[in-house]
Order: structure tokens, then sequence, then C-alpha cells
């Protein structure tokens, strides 16, 4: 019962909160003073067309930064708690376990397979969708997308593999390794922008190139990349986590 | 008065966006629960092109209706037996 009171009284307020936007809203006619800088000397100062990446990259750069480790540190967190029911030792298995354990593998086994269509459909896809992540955050200056972008549609093409072909391996070493190594030269970037440029992740330490060129627009397509593969390799670690572990499930009783 | 397409399509999209997350808390079994909250994150991800937010798009058609729902059924899976919401 007051449980239920709590639950109106939350909607009541969130109620209050949606009711007080919506009567306050009205559209603007003008950018605000701070729009205003971004669309004039965004252009001349960052070099990059695509303004949001612009100002996603440079002008609040910490923020990525922020947003990057945010995925790091849940992404540990997915690998730190599956990773622990996996240590657990395995106890002598009784004779209900084990039948409990076969019928589980059964299930599991009649999930798995997947049709001829489906795997000769990701053999031709797969490579298409990595390359279009890789173009996304390459082109992440130019065009709308860039480095979380890019790396969720490599992670995609990822979940795509374990789906159509369970089997395959995904190294876990090679994962880990890209990851830390893109993760911290993204911080190496952005210290190199305080030591050569103006501050931290300013782009402008290498040269502005010519505006709307691939390489252009200084740092922002390095960041971008490694911010790319930061994000792309880190979700697929956390799908093959997810995914590992009913493997290692069914591995145990073989 | 004529309403632009645009706008009809807004509107469209928009509760097509309700009718998933309804359905998403509606629902009783829980994969159907998981496949309509991906659904609202599709429609979303085309309300943000519409309203001219293509950076947003991919992210929420990517994340939102792609991996997030990928991860939900994985983890159904490990929680075998529980596929239904018991109050």
């Amino acid at each position: 019962m007051i449980k239920r009171m709590f639950i109106f009284i939350i909607l009541a307020l969130l109620a209050i909160i949606f009711f007080n936007l919506a009567s306050n809203y009205s559209e603007s006619s003008s950018l605000s003073k701070l729009g205003h800088y971004y669309v004039e000397k965004g252009p001349q100062e960052i070099g990059a067309p695509n303004l949001v990446t612009a100002i996603v990259v440079t002008y609040r750069g910490l923020d990525t930064l922020g947003e990057v480790t945010v995925l790091f540190i849940s992404a540990a967190g997915v690998g730190l708690l599956l990773r622990r029911t996996r240590r657990r030792p395995p106890d002598e298995p009784t004779q209900h376990q084990q039948s409990q354990k076969q019928r589980s593998k059964k299930i599991i086994s009649t999930h798995k397979a997947a049709s001829e269509i489906v795997e000769t459909a990701t053999e031709l896809l797969l490579p298409m969708i990595i390359l279009f992540g890789i173009y996304v955050f390459m082109n992440g200056h130019l065009s709308p997308g860039g480095g979380f972008q890019g790396g969720a549609i490599i992670a995609s093409g990822t979940m795509f593999l374990l789906l159509a072909l369970p089997e395959s391996h995904l190294s876990r070493l090679m994962i880990a390794i890209t990851e830390s190594l893109s993760g911290f030269s993204y911080v190496v970037v952005g210290v190199l922008g305080v030591m050569l440029a103006g501050g931290f992740l300013d782009n402008r330490f290498m040269s502005l190139g010519t505006y709307g060129e691939l390489f252009s627009a200084g740092a922002i397509p390095l960041i971008y990349t490694f911010v790319g593969l930061k994000v792309g390799f880190e979700l697929s670690a956390v799908l093959d986590r997810f995914r590992q572990e009913d493997n290692s499930e069914d591995s145990g009783s073989v | 008065m004529t309403i632009p397409v645009l706008t009809l399509l807004t509107i469209v999209l928009c509760a097509g966006i309700l009718v998933g997350g309804l359905l998403a808390v509606l629902l009783d079994s829980m994969v159907s629960a998981v496949i309509s909250a991906g659904l609202a994150s599709l429609f979303a991800s085309v309300v943000y092109v519409v309203l001219a937010a293509p950076d947003v798009a991919m992210t929420e058609a990517s994340i939102g209706s792609g991996l997030t729902t990928m991860i939900f059924l994985y983890a159904i899976r490990k929680t075998q037996g529980n596929t239904e919401d018991k109050e």
C-alpha cells in the first residue's frame, strides 16, 4: 500500500516537472550567445565542417573523456561480475545436476543453430559493416557520426558475428591490448594539446589542413579514431563476456 | 488547414514510441517486452533523423535498438526459467 502511494507521489511530481517544462517552452528564433560563438568561430578555430564534432571533441572535450571513462567503468564492471560466477570452483556434479546440465545444454544447442542463409549473409556483410563503422569515425569531422557512433556500429558487427557464428572465437588479449592502447593514446593526444596548443584536447597542434578534406581539422580524425576503436572493442568485449558465460557453462558438463 | 507531412510523420513515429514503451511495460513475456523496448528505440532514432539530429540518431539506432536488446536477451537466457514477470 505504501509502495503504491510512493509510486503515485513520484508520478505526480514527474507530471508537475514535465508540465512546467512543456508550459514554459517556446521556440527560440535566434541562437544563444554561446551558440553564436560556436557557429561563427567554430569553422575557423577548429576547421571541422560538422559543428557537432567540433563541440563534442574540442570545446567539450573533457565531457567526451568522461563519457569514455563511464563506458570503460561499465565494461570493467560487466567483466568483473561475470568473471566471478565463472571462477566458482566446480562442485561434484550430482545425478540431478548432471541431468539438468544436459537438459540446459540441449536447449542451448537448439538455440544456437543458425541457418545457412544467415551464416552466408554474415560472411558477406560483416566486412562491410566494419568498414562502415571505420568510415563513420574517420569522417566524424565531415559528416554526422563520430567515435561513439562508429564504435557502436563496429560492435553491432561483432554482435552479428556472435549471433550467426556462435562458435567463432574473439581473442580477449587482442581486445584488451587494442582497447587500452587506444584509450591511452587518446589521453596522450589530449596532453599533447596542453603542451603544444591551447589546452587539454586542443586539436590545433596539428595543421588544420584544407577545410572539408579527410585529413583536416587538426587532431580530430586521430582523436575520433582512438575513441572509435576504444568504444568498438569495449562493447564487443561486453557482448563477448555475456556470450562466453553460456559457453563455459555447457562446456563444463562435457 | 493542412498539416505538413513532416509533422504528421513525427506524430506517427512518436505514437510508435509510446506504443513500444507501453508494450514493453505491459507484455508478460520477457522476450517480447525487450523486443518492444528495442522497437521504441528504433522509432526514436527515426524521430531524431526527422528532427535533424543525425549524430544522435546513429547512436540510438545502434546502441538503443541493437546492442541493448541483444545484451538484455543474453541476460534473460542467463537467468533461465524466469521468463515471466511475477508480481
